[in-house]
């Protein structure tokens, strides 16, 4: 028979858990979001190429502020579009 | 001083001297101002992602530039909007991380950065996960020796859920 210390290996024990959701430029130091960067601001639009909120990227506030404006910097640019279907 | 960096589009159905001579104007009229060019990026040949003027392709240029004030801006802006060769253009004020990003880029550390960048997001969960998984199968693995086969297989299958569940987190995160 199974001992207790291999069934709970049948399955996985982070089913369930939600990761906690961090800020990437915080963590990684990453102080300036450049606007040239298209594939990297691609991370935080969404299929549409709206941007995406805070409460789904995790950015705080400083930086989210800083891609909402590398986003806008790059639509007007022509990097990204403004409006899409199916963009990713 | 102060750190600019402008970025303009050029109108791809140019021939290459006319496009270089775009280019050159625009680098005369800062020198021209006492600007001091910092950098020249030369994007090259992109594809827009809305059509601009009915082109759906541009040529990127960007000049990174450091002067005393910011009043040959406007003399700069006034230059490009009348230029019918530009399809679009967009003057930032860089502050001391965008210099020093802009700086890395040119060096070769943003891209292995970058790439460490990514390395790490990827390493972090994948360490992540066998460190949260190792220890525990190490710990039951010498108690049962009689079900070595199973005992094998629960850890290398939990690790291979750890592992595809991982990518889909970030996909979450998206």
């Amino acid at each position: 028979m199974a001992t207790r210390d291999e069934i709970k290996f049948l399955s996985n024990p982070n089913i369930g858990q939600q990761r906690k959701k961090y800020c990437r430029f915080r963590k990684f130091g990453i102080r300036h979001i450049d606007y040239k960067d298209p594939d990297f601001l691609l991370q935080f639009v969404n299929d549409q190429g709206k941007i995406l909120p805070r409460r789904i990227t995790g950015n705080s506030l400083k930086y989210q502020k800083k891609v909402a404006i590398a986003v806008k910097r790059a639509r007007h640019l022509a990097m990204l579009p403004y409006v899409a279907d199916q963009l990713k | 001083m102060r750190n600019y960096e402008v970025t303009f589009i050029v109108d791809p159905v140019l021939s290459d001297t006319e496009i270089k001579s775009t280019m050159s104007t625009y680098e005369e009229l800062l020198m021209n101002e006492n600007a001091s060019i910092v950098h020249v990026n030369e994007m090259g040949l992109k594809q827009l992602a809305y059509p601009i003027k009915k082109r759906t392709t541009g040529v990127y240029y960007s000049i990174e530039y450091s002067s005393e004030s910011g009043a040959l801006i406007p003399k700069m802006e006034l230059a490009l909007r009348r230029d019918e060769r530009i399809m679009r253009f967009l003057t930032i004020s860089l502050d001391k991380y965008g210099v020093k990003y802009n700086d890395d880029k040119r060096n070769g550390l943003i891209g292995k950065k970058k790439a460490a960048d990514e390395a790490p997001k990827a390493e972090v969960k994948k360490t992540e996960a066998p460190k949260a998984e190792a220890p525990k199968p190490a710990a039951p693995k010498p108690e049962p020796t009689e079900v070595k086969a199973e005992a094998v297989a629960a850890p290398v299958a939990a690790a291979v859920v750890a592992e595809s569940t991982s990518p889909v987190n970030n996909n979450e995160e998206e």
